[in-house]
């Protein structure tokens, strides 16, 4: 093939699936712009008449988004730093500390990654019930302090740190709590964002155990209220609208601030290792 | 302090944690499962009893179950390979030297990936609309009649399938990426010179060489789509006619809203066994296709 048809057909193909991809978003923020039902129109407009916050508005002031907005924000912040310091301890031990039956703990943990979190849940919320973490923000943060994904994520890059420089501070006289703190966490920082972005979108996005576990208003986090939101306005696309974009910002500008983090994290819990 | 002390003082809080939160509620799903757990031993522990495999022999007896099974499968069936194939394509435009903008490009197919289900799916949910949605107001143009994607049984499902696709394809698509930059250019190189065509160089060069990563993507994604549930959820309510009923959904609504505990139980553990199974099945084929 000609080499500039081959070079105008590459990348006009990249165009259009850029465009598949970002539409939905970019009309998702337009018509949360319009006012009330200017997008029930024939044909649907793209772009907003007279840009507006009124939908903004009404969600924060009238349907309680920003109790939502503060749910999912403490919610998912508490689970990123427990969840970052439980699983780099665990992790760093797997990889440089040698103990009796680490190897059969450390394949108990790979095992968990092939169960589906949901078989889990109907006996997690029966356990829950009775110690009063059912309906409010313990009941969801508490199964999440620490992860299979995660332990596997830290090992597989702390195995990486020469294990000269760990003797030579314990032949110092370190104790292995100021090795960990002054040695070993400064190098693992990047495994330390890696793990800290991917921990904070999982918990903003996840959804079916803040369903089950979350029975009132009050706690609901984003997914939860835009779903509530859903059932009942579902004629209200301007408003829906709005939801979806104070749900789905946050997270897309973390992501596209710290992309390089987030994308390498990916690969190093799939291919490399 | 003792060097195997120390070592499980790290250990300790993670484990407790997996421990606790996670590993003996599974075993407890077993355990639940052959019980008769309701609404009145919810009430009542006294009236809970054993029943042995009583809720698996009542649920391969209930056509709801089968057709949420069916609905899941039929979901997997198509999305996984469509899903696949849209990734390995965005991978391969990605991957060629006549890019352009590699990392614009590359950040904006994967940011569907990091959006919100239920947020992205309310928007989908529009967008399918009969009469407003920009879906059919695009097929139109191109002189296809509306269809009623969310109304339609036998279009409520493909309708979910499409959304399913745009929102995860970035994934794989991140993952294969790195496979094609893993494959070391003096193969092309020695291929062109042998006068291999793209499409001869793309099957005897690129798919072997991608086969491992492929058939893990693969697993990963099978795993990930049995567990449909927040889609249909949101879009379709389940509906029209259930027939958007999920595993996943039965459980939940077997569970949380007809408080049958035992029995949703059985549905989470039935679940678990098929997806075990099927992925041992693609591991065990993709070991003999490698060693063959």
């Amino acid at each position: 093939m000609n080499p500039r048809i081959a070079k105008a057909l590459i990348n006009g193909l990249l165009i259009g699936g850029t465009i598949v991809a970002l539409f939905p978003l970019l009309w998702m923020l337009s018509v949360s712009l319009m006012h009330p039902s200017e997008a029930s129109a024939l044909p649907p407009p793209l772009l907003p008449a007279h840009a507006t916050l009124y939908n903004y508005q009404e969600l924060f002031v009238r349907a309680g988004m920003g109790r939502y907005l503060f749910n999912s924000l403490l919610v998912s912040v508490v689970i990123t730093v427990l969840s970052l310091a439980l699983n780099i301890m665990a992790g760093y031990a797997f990889a440089k500390l040698r103990f009796a039956g680490r190897d059969t703990v450390f394949k108990a943990v790979i095992g968990m990654l092939a169960i589906p979190a949901q078989v889990a849940m109907l006996p997690l919320f029966l356990m829950l019930k009775p110690i009063g973490l059912v309906n409010n923000y313990g009941g969801v943060i508490v199964p999440a302090m620490a992860s299979a994904f995660g332990i596997f994520l830290v090992r597989q890059y702390a195995r990486g740190i020469p294990d000269e420089l760990l003797e030579a501070a314990r032949i110092d006289g370190a104790s292995e709590w100021r090795i960990f703190s002054r040695i070993v966490l400064p190098l693992l920082k990047p495994i330390m964002v890696t793990l800290a972005i991917y921990t904070f979108l999982t918990a903003w996005n996840d959804f079916m155990w803040p369903l089950i576990v979350l029975t009132g208003q009050e706690h609901y986090t984003l997914p939860l209220g835009l779903a509530s939101l859903a059932r009942e306005h579902a004629q209200d696309a301007e408003l829906m609208m709005a939801g979806s974009v104070v749900t789905v910002v946050p997270v897309l500008a973390l992501f596209l601030a710290l992309q390089r983090y987030y994308l390498e994290g990916l690969l190093l819990g799939s291919v490399k290792g | 302090m003792n060097r195997q002390h120390a070592a499980w003082m790290f250990l300790a809080p993670a484990a407790i944690v997996l421990g606790v939160f996670f590993l003996v509620p599974v075993i407890g799903a077993f355990v639940l499962s052959l019980t008769d757990y309701d609404l009145y031993a919810l009430a009542d522990l006294h009236n809970l009893r054993f029943v042995a495999f009583g809720n698996y022999w009542a649920l391969l007896h209930r056509p709801l179950f089968w057709a949420a099974l069916w609905h899941t499968v039929y979901f997997v069936v198509v999305a996984v390979p469509l899903s696949m194939i849209v990734s390995l394509c965005a991978a391969l435009l990605l991957h060629s030297p006549l890019a352009r903008c590699k990392p614009f490009f590359r950040t904006a197919l994967f940011a569907p990936v990091v959006t919100t289900v239920v947020a992205v799916a309310v928007v989908w949910r529009y967008l399918f609309n009969t009469k407003y949605g920009l879906v059919n107001y695009v097929l139109a143009g191109v002189g296809i009649h509306p269809i009623d994607w969310l109304g339609d049984p036998h279009w409520a499902m493909p309708a979910i399938i499409l959304f399913a696709v745009w929102k995860n394809f970035g994934y794989n698509m991140i993952i294969l990426l790195a496979g094609l930059q893993a494959i070391p250019a003096d193969y092309y190189e020695a291929a062109r010179i042998d006068g291999a065509s793209a499409w001869q160089q793309f099957r005897h060069i690129t798919l072997p060489m991608l086969a491992p990563i492929l058939l893990m993507v693969g697993i990963l994604t099978v795993s990930g789509y049995f567990q449909l549930f927040a889609e249909p959820y949101v879009i379709t309510e389940g509906g029209p006619l259930e027939s958007t009923v999920s595993v996943l959904y039965l459980m939940y609504n077997e569970g949380f809203k007809w408080w049958n505990l035992g029995s949703a139980s059985a549905i989470a553990f039935l679940l678990f066994v098929i997806m075990f199974v099927v992925t041992a099945c693609m591991l065990r084929f993709g070991r003999q296709e490698s060693e063959a």
